[in-house]
């Protein structure tokens, strides 16, 4: 870049948003409304992710064993348990710490008081690498021989699954999507910016700038008005966050859900708002600028 | 140095504009390109500063070829040109030393170098005194100076002009064409199209001649034969 001309750009730049200050002002508010739809499923989903690995570790696939079986037998199963593939923990737990935990639970009902752990069968606590995948963990448990039962809550993580893969789809197409319309209005907001310069930027081309020297201000100028609409998107969501996440608090039906806490994501969406403001930015300028450079 | 061989220039549409033209302009010449209108003289020029390209033949400016010159060469072959138009192409909000600094300026040229060379460039076209007005301020003949100033002053080896009284009275016209015979003889290659016989007629200089692009005469003398219209 030529020597002492920074200053030169960064003029030019703002002269560019401020001269076109509606326009400037209508893609900062487009790009801020594009950014905050894409986050805020972006959000969901990375929420949706957090309640699934939750449940993932606490929701526990229990397998009974055959009564009949020899105790030497029944510790052999958790081998042939752990060669499937999608499980992450296996305890075995005997009939008598199942009967205490039981009873723990329900310390004070008379109902159970004269049960013995006799009633209840040994058996395999399991925990799942991928909940999405439950119902053919669950097939494969029931066709090791010795396990005679194996209750799972499918219905539970199947819900879940569909609502991140949806969330997860949504997203991207959103991005997707709002990225070309941010790209479109960028770039005819900065077109407009070229119009009014066309002059200069012939004369430019006819002594002999570098066509960096003629585009930079603009993209520059695009850079801006993208940056400060992902500041505002940032500023924005981190706001809404809180506010679902307050009412989630005090909610009674959906008090089960926390949400990750904002500061565990502010990095990663600010980075990405940031990198997504400066694209649009840079693209929209670039392909506003192109038809006055070949000349 | 410019030189054309077996030139021809076909626009998209179909337009033959150019139609096999052989000429060398050498270093330090002076030449003015004549004839009818839509003869190819514009098409011509833009040929010399890489606006368009010839459909075949070779164009040679300043050491650019510019048959196969590529994007990113064509500003350095326009550092070698200054140009200037029948329109003065100047920025209305600049003042006039604004105006010649610019183009200097947009090359990265340092403030002490503008500094030091627009006055110079402005004095040489006589306009000094007018340095801070805006180009609304100044008569036709005066915006052109100040286009010939600025096309001047990164101090390029050929000045083309297209056309440049085509929007002055006659006698700013004739100090004009003065003007460019001085910078031509500061050593300048000076290349002028123009439409205005009385005005070729009394320079006694090369006169290129074209019809349909065709070159019909090429001689010295001042001289402007065939009919316009
Ligand atoms: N961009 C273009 N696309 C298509 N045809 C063109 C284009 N520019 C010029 N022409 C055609 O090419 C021919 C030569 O045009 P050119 O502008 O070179 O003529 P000229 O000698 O400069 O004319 P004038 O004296 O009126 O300026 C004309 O027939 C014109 O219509
Ligand atoms: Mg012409």
């Amino acid at each position: 870049m030529m020597r002492n001309r920074l200053g030169y750009y960064i003029k030019e730049g703002f002269t560019g948003i401020f001269k076109h200050g509606f326009m400037s002002f209508a893609t900062i508010c487009v790009i801020t409304a594009c950014l905050i739809i894409m986050g805020t499923f972006a959000l969901l989903a990375i929420n949706i992710q957090a309640i699934i690995s939750n449940l993932e570790s606490q929701n526990q696939i229990v397998a009974y064993i055959d009564e009949n079986l020899p105790d030497n037998e029944a510790a052999g199963i958790e081998n042939e348990i752990r060669r499937i593939e999608n499980i992450s923990t296996v305890r075995f737990v005997t009939r008598e710490e199942a009967f205490s935990n039981f009873l723990a639970k329900y310390e004070n009902n008379s109902l159970f008081s004269d049960l013995d752990a006799s009633v209840l069968k040994d058996r395999y606590v399991i925990t799942l690498k991928d909940i999405a995948d439950m119902e053919m963990t669950r097939d494969q448990l029931i066709s090791i021989p010795g396990i005679v039962k194996v209750n799972a809550h499918l219905e539970i993580s199947k819900g879940f699954v569909t609502l991140r893969n949806i969330a997860g789809l949504v997203s991207i197409a959103l991005v997707l999507m709002l990225l070309l319309v941010s790209v479109f209005i960028m770039a005819n907001t900065i077109k407009l910016a070229t119009f009014s310069r066309r002059e200069e930027i012939a004369i430019m081309k006819i002594v002999g700038a570098t066509n960096w020297f003629i585009r930079f201000p603009f993209i520059l100028q695009g850079m801006m008005l993208g940056i400060a609409g992902s500041m505002f998107a940032y500023l924005i969501e981190w706001g809404l966050y809180y506010l679902v996440a307050g009412r989630l608090a005090v909610s009674n039906t959906f008090s089960f859900i926390t949400l990750v806490p904002f500061d565990m994501i502010t990095l990663p969406l600010l980075i990405s708002f940031g990198v997504l403001g400066l694209l649009v930015g840079v693209f929209g300028s670039t392909s506003a600028i192109k038809n006055y450079l070949y000349i | 140095m410019i030189s054309m061989y077996e030139v021809y220039k076909s626009y998209e549409n179909g337009t033959s504009a150019i139609r096999g033209i052989n000429l060398t302009i050498e270093d330090g010449e002076f030449a003015f390109l004549v004839g009818p209108s839509g003869s190819g003289k514009t098409t011509i020029i833009k040929m010399i500063t890489g606006e368009v390209y010839p459909t075949s033949g070779v164009v040679s400016v300043n050491g650019f070829d510019l048959s196969r010159i590529k994007r990113r060469q064509t500003p350095k072959l326009r550092r070698t040109l200054g140009v200037i138009f029948q329109d003065f192409r100047l920025i209305d909000k600049k003042t006039v030393y604004e105006n010649v600094a610019f183009a200097m300026y947009v090359l990265g040229k340092s403030n002490k170098e503008i500094k030091q060379r627009v006055p110079y460039v402005l004095q040489l076209v006589g306009l000094e005194s007018r340095m801070s007005c805006l180009p609304a301020e100044l008569s036709g003949g005066e915006q052109q100076r100040v286009a010939i100033a600025r096309a001047l002053v990164n101090n390029p080896q050929v000045i083309i002009a297209d056309e440049p009284t085509g929007n002055i009275d006659p006698a700013r016209s004739l100090e004009i064409m003065m003007l460019l015979e001085k910078i031509n003889e500061l050593g300048t290659t000076v290349l002028v199209v123009t439409h205005e016989r009385e005005l070729v007629n009394r320079f006694s200089k090369r006169v290129i001649a074209i019809d349909a692009g065709r070159l019909i005469s090429d001689g010295m003398g001042g001289y402007y034969e065939y009919d316009e219209e």
